[in-house]
């Protein structure tokens, strides 16, 4: 048994699962075969609709299908989901249509393919619309457990996946609820709250702060609007200081909105792994995470400069 | 600067060039050797009897502009520009590498020869109206070449960007059309019907050729005609291969995005002439 996959065929593997249900539809956009929707056309073509290169088009296709009792699931890179944006901000949550876009290869994890094809924005831009569910699973099982339960949302949702493979964390016991934070590991000197590829990162950083003696609670955050305040209040009553992690902009995303919610309401100190305001290049994976300052590393480093402000306080 | 090449010399360096798309995806393991096939034999009869540009100054103001729009098909852009001298052999090396001269897709930030920062699709036609009205602001005579895909043309902003350009009269904007009949996930056929091309173009307003984009005598004779379509700006739709030139990778869509293994990058040589 394989202990790596990758969070996109999580995705595909849940719609193939869905399909039961009559009216889950699927539209691509010329990238079914890299985000995996092409497991649901294999088996339902009649109900896979293909844009073409278009992805303003795919959105308001799915808007429209959505109107009429549809349940569309759109996916493409990331990044081209961007190019989509105004037609999802004024055509999709603006009416609240229940479409599900699935954003995969984010991030800079992304790889080879260079600063063009790695989204480390999309985070920040969807949580900033009204009646978007935000998600971004940190490995296979939560990733087809977060798109199937989309079909209970009355409004529509993002989600981003990662193109490469990751560690599963999850098993099939494991409760894994839209909104709802999941502790992977118990601690009181600092909280690390992570989502998608950098959660498997942050569970090995706590690893090595252990073995210094350092007790970090490790929170998977794959939710990232709805926020799940009430575990961040007790990670911040436990703990007294907080890490980001995230494969994406320090800006606006996970660290963005963990921020907002912690100065406005309980400030402690808070460290953000993220990349910090610049592009990012071609190189592997793991050169990439370096490069950006996204291992386990920088978050173990990151976890005792919080340790370190908390006790200056 | 503009050589005089006969043709058997243009079908030489062509050659050379689908060896090093080749060269570069096999040793990155990844990348776009389907498209970057398809789109040599344009590029080479452009740079080698064209482009006015110089390898020493590639910044050089008043050049002609190469924009490929179609930034993935990056292999075959590098090839070129190391075929011209605008950068080396060890560069090509460096194709997906970290700090790597040649990125995943086309940057004009890490490339010298490099006019446009490419990777998605369906942007650089607008660019090249830009490039094309500020040549006419600076009373220039210099042109705008852009690249594009078939499955490319399938992003509304191409059209946008086609009614924009024959609304502004821009006979110093040429585009080629690469139609190799595949986009990533299959045959356009299926992924999305394009019809008429050619007639899609003229009815924007758009002067149009089709030709055999792999005939080297016909790829001269249109970038001739170019020269002459007066104030419209102008569409060479072509008809190619995609995986021109190497057996396994022609009309074959697992090529798209997909490098040789060893033993197909030494039977793709061979297939090329370029190794016994
Ligand atoms: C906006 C955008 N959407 C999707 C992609 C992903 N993508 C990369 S290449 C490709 C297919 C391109 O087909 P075509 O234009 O025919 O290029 P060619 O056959 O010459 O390689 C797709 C869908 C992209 N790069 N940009
Ligand atoms: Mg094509």
């Amino acid at each position: 048994m394989s202990d790596m996959a990758a969070t996109r065929d999580g995705y595909g593997q849940a719609l193939l699962e869905m399909a039961g249900d009559e009216k889950v539809v699927v539209l691509e956009a010329d990238l079914g075969k890299s985000t995996k929707s092409v497991i649901f056309r294999k088996a339902h073509p009649e109900r896979t609709i293909s844009c073409g290169i278009g992805e303003q088009n795919m959105m308001l296709i799915g808007a429209g299908l959505a109107s009429s009792g549809y349940k569309p699931f759109a996916s493409t890179f990331a990044i081209f989901t961007e190019r989509g944006f105004e037609q999802v901000r004024n055509g999709i949550a603006r009416p609240n249509l229940a479409v599900h876009i699935c954003g995969s290869h984010g991030g800079t994890h992304t790889g080879t393919d260079g600063g063009s094809a790695q989204s480390i924005e999309d985070l920040a831009i969807y949580r900033t619309l009204p009646n978007m569910t935000v998600m971004h699973p940190s490995d296979y099982l939560s990733a087809m457990s977060l798109t199937k339960q989309c079909l209970g949302l009355s409004g529509p949702s993002y989600m981003r996946t990662a193109r490469n493979k990751t560690i599963k964390l999850y098993s099939d016991e494991s409760e894994i609820t839209i909104g709802k934070a999941n502790i992977l590991r118990h601690g009181d000197a600092v909280a690390i709250i992570a989502c998608g590829v950098l959660v498997g990162e942050s569970l090995e950083a706590a690893e090595a702060l252990a073995a210094e003696g350092i007790e970090a609670m490790v929170l998977d955050m794959h939710t990232l609007k709805p926020l799940d305040n009430e575990a961040i209040n007790r990670a911040v009553d436990t703990c007294g200081c907080l890490v980001t992690a995230e494969d994406h902009s320090v800006i606006g995303g996970l660290g963005g909105a963990v921020a907002e919610y912690v100065c406005a309401n309980q400030p402690v100190p808070l460290e953000m792994v993220g990349v910090k305001d610049r592009f990012g290049e071609s190189a592997q994976s793991d050169e990439m995470l370096e490069m950006m300052g996204l291992t386990s590393k920088h978050i173990a480093a990151a976890a005792r400069r919080a340790i370190q402000r908390k006790e200056n306080n | 600067m503009a050589e005089d090449c006969s043709i058997s010399e243009l079908e030489a360096k062509a050659s050379r060039c689908r060896g090093e798309i080749l060269r570069m995806t096999h040793r990155a393991s990844a990348g776009h050797p389907g498209g970057s096939l398809s789109e040599t034999d344009i590029l080479v009869a452009l740079y080698a009897t064209k482009m006015r540009v110089d390898p020493a100054n590639p910044k050089w103001p008043d050049r002609d502009r190469f924009i490929l729009s179609k930034g993935h098909a990056s292999p075959g852009m590098y090839a070129i520009l190391e075929e011209q001298g605008f950068i080396s052999k060890e560069d090509l090396k460096s194709y997906r590498v970290m700090g790597g001269t040649c990125q995943g897709h086309v940057d004009m930030k890490w490339t010298p020869g490099v006019d446009f920062s490419a990777g998605s699709l369906g942007m650089g036609l607008s660019y090249g109206i830009g490039c094309a009205l500020a040549a006419r602001f600076d009373g220039s005579e210099r042109n705008a070449y852009v690249m594009l895909g078939d499955g490319e043309i399938q992003e509304g902003s191409v059209w946008e960007a086609a009614m924009a350009a024959a609304h502004h009269e821009l006979g110093n904007l040429k585009v080629f059309v690469d139609c190799n009949r595949i986009q990533n996930d299959d045959f356009v056929e299926n992924q999305m019907r394009m019809f008429d091309i050619a007639a899609k173009w003229e009815s924007f307003g758009w002067a149009v050729r089709e030709i055999d984009g792999h005939n080297m005598q016909e790829i001269l004779d249109a970038l001739d005609w170019f020269d002459g379509v007066g104030n419209k700006p102008a569409v060479i739709v072509a008809n190619t291969v995609k995986g021109k030139g190497v057996s396994f990778m022609e009309n074959n869509p697992a090529f798209h995005g997909a490098a040789p293994n060893d033993e197909q990058l030494g039977q793709g040589l061979a297939e090329l002439g370029l190794i016994q």
